[in-house]
């Protein structure tokens, strides 16, 4: 069973459900993402979302773009994202990490070359925001032969047949973006989502992660409430923008806490 | 050679092109495809494409014998495809009346564009004008700065001009600044993408509007010459005017196809726009295709003298007939393109766009190692009068 399997089943174990932050790998610099990783694990994260930097972040709004041009700026590539894991992984064997980005660094690598170096690294998963399900069959059968985790998004806007493709490809969980827009917008509907989930469950049997427009702990419990994980990520990147690297750990880390507390709250 | 016919169902030209693009985007690119296919299919559509081309437009352009140039460069004979004397002075206009067409047939009141030099933009705005659609413009800052009259140009014709501040400020961050803003809007905003790139149907689509610059010079150069060009010449950022021009004649044996991109100031400087000539495949912009990249998959920075040449990618369907070699593609150097932009002022009486002076330049390169019976036909996809202040700067004159 892997690491995201495993985790899942714990939580719904605990009837408890699922907290996903993202932050950009190498924002504000790599030396701050690692104790920061360990930071959003001890504030009560389940599993950690690690953006790869691309020059060309077309479904980002302008939050995660500024981060992944700095990330950009202190030269961290691909590369410099699996070292990240690996360093992570000497002290956290269980938390799943999962690696989000474009396509063309992944192109760039190789899908095998990077498939062997991420398992290596102890990468439990792959999303990469513009490879759909009909342009994936080469990825995911690269992903598929080492065990990590291909994770696809669904749109308000996909209709049934491809939900069910998505279904079939996907493993770990699937991750429905609230939202017509691209990240950090702020116009989540609630009875939208609530309304789509059900069609979407008849075909995707994994947890189905909610994120897109997510941003204290009332909207993340009210996400909660319908979905099997939460994931947050333009509200952190806008704190660790705020924080810089002396003090985006501390920052993050209370934020990640009192959301996790409001999602616990009986 | 088999009957050349492609993309496939998905878009792609062999390895290249397809739909690589969120989720979201998904559904609006598959409508975009079905009601395009129907509107290719329906004769009423076409009857109204060529109705507007021929009276907005202004075409058929004709094509001219640049004799006088032709004489002095003591080879074969150069014909020139007049897409300058188009309404708004370049090829663009073709391609934003068939999707302007197409987006009021879908019911969209809002359109939506990227310009780098502002000639597509200025295109969208004048379609958008024509058709009663409001109209977006994205446009990187750093071109918003370079480009003052065209950003004039657009507003005059009721379009809204935004300055995209993210990333490197050019074309390919207006083409993501685009793409989000229909992300965002998806249900009311028809995306007018300006070049035959981007995800399927784009590449195909933009491909099919602009043939009928190839399909004029098909039937023109038999009437003018008894016969078809030995070499057809076009230049290449995206490539839609080069597509325009060489698809027709995929099919046509004997006809030699030959693009050019912008050479910068040498592609063995690493400063250009030239991916098919020294770029690797990737994928952006929602396909696949050469892209000028670094060994980690970033995207890096172009340099051309010309704006609309200065695009980090190019059109799927020229990655394909480069490796198939059915295309060759070269590159044109900024001063060599100058020196070809002087050139057809001062023996033509034509002062073409920078764009199309790297097409000139390669031909200026071309035609002295042929026979006088020779004949090559360049595509002069654009007019010069945008680039004057350029090319003033670039020889000491303050206008």
């Amino acid at each position: 069973m892997s690491r995201i399997d495993q985790r899942f089943a714990q939580l719904r174990a605990q009837g408890r459900k699922a907290l996903i932050p993202f932050v950009t790998a190498g924002d504000p610099d790599l030396a701050t993402t690692l104790p920061l990783m360990h930071g959003l694990v001890a504030a009560g994260a389940d599993v950690l979302e690690l953006g790869v930097p691309f020059s060309d972040p077309m479904a980002d709004g302008p939050v995660i773009q500024r981060a992944s041009e700095r990330a950009l700026a202190n030269g961290v590539t691909l590369n410099d994202v699996l070292q990240l894991v690996k360093q992570f992984r000497q002290t956290d064997q269980i938390t799943p990490v999962v690696l989000m980005g474009y396509a063309n660094p992944v192109e760039a690598m190789g899908y095998d070359r990077f498939a062997d170096a991420a398992v290596e690294a102890g990468v439990d998963g792959l999303l990469t925001v513009d490879i759909p399900p009909e342009e994936a069959d080469d990825l995911v059968a690269s992903l598929k032969r080492r065990n990590i985790a291909p994770i696809f998004l669904l749109a308000p806007t996909t209709p049934e047949a491809r939900i069910a493709k998505v279904g079939e490809m996907a493993a770990g969980y699937v991750y429905y973006v609230s939202l017509r827009g691209v990240t950090g917008a702020a116009n989540l509907d609630m009875s939208e989502v609530a309304a789509r989930l059900p069609l979407i469950r008849q075909h995707v049997k994994l947890p189905i992660g909610v994120g897109f427009g997510i941003r204290d702990g009332a909207t993340a419990r009210a996400v909660g409430e319908i979905a099997d994980a939460v994931v947050i990520g333009s509200r952190l990147v806008q704190e660790i923008e705020a924080a810089g690297s002396a003090g985006a750990v501390t920052r993050v880390s209370a934020l990640v806490q009192d959301i996790r507390s409001a999602m616990d709250k009986a | 050679m088999q009957m050349y016919d492609l993309p496939d169902a998905r878009g792609h030209f062999g390895p290249y092109g397809g739909v690589y693009v969120a989720e979201t985007l998904m559904t609006a690119l598959d409508e975009l495809r079905q009601q395009y296919d129907i509107a290719r299919n329906d004769a009423a559509f076409q009857a109204e494409f060529r109705h507007e081309l021929k009276h907005y437009v202004g075409r058929p352009s004709p094509i001219y014998h640049a004799r006088h140039w032709s004489e002095f460069l003591g080879g074969a004979q150069i014909y020139l495809k007049r897409e300058d004397l188009n309404h708004t002075g370049a090829h663009k206009i073709n391609n934003t009346i068939g999707q302007a067409l197409l987006a009021r047939r879908m019911g969209k009141k809002r359109v939506i564009a990227e310009t780098g030099a502002g000639q597509h933009g200025v295109a969208s705005a004048t379609v958008a004008a024509r058709y009663g659609m409001e109209c977006v413009v994205y446009m990187g800052s750093e071109d918003v700065k370079r480009q003052a009259a065209n950003v004039y140009r657009m507003k005059l014709l009721g379009a809204t001009v935004v300055p995209v501040e993210s990333g490197s400020k050019t074309l390919k961050d207006a083409l993501n600044e685009a793409m989000r803003d229909w992300v965002t809007n998806i249900d009311s905003t028809f995306y007018i993408l300006g070049t035959a790139a981007g995800p399927h149907p784009y590449p195909m689509m933009v491909r099919d509007f602009q043939a009928v610059i190839g399909d004029e010079c098909k039937q023109q150069m038999p009437e003018m010459i008894g016969r078809q060009p030995d070499v057809v010449v076009a230049c290449v950022g995206g490539g839609s005017n080069a597509i325009g021009i060489f698809y027709p004649y995929i099919n046509v044996d004997g006809v030699r196809l030959i693009g050019v991109e912008a050479g910068g100031e040498g592609v063995q400087t690493g400063r250009h726009a030239a991916p098919l000539s020294a770029g690797t495949p990737g994928v952006l912009h929602g396909n696949r295709t050469y892209l000028m990249q670094d060994a980690n998959g970033q995207i890096i920075e172009t340099h051309s003298i010309s704006a609309g040449l200065d695009y980090p990618g190019v059109g799927p369907e020229h990655s394909y007939l480069k490796d198939c070699g059915r295309a060759e593609y070269v590159a044109a150097n900024d001063d060599e393109a100058l020196q070809a932009f002087h050139d057809l002022c001062r023996f033509e009486g034509i002062i073409p766009a920078l764009e199309s002076s790297h097409a000139l330049a390669y031909a200026k390169r071309l035609a002295p190692t042929m026979g006088k019976d020779r004949v090559i036909l360049v595509n002069l996809s654009g007019r010069g009068d945008k680039d004057i202040p350029t090319v003033a700067t670039l020889s000491g004159i303050q206008l």
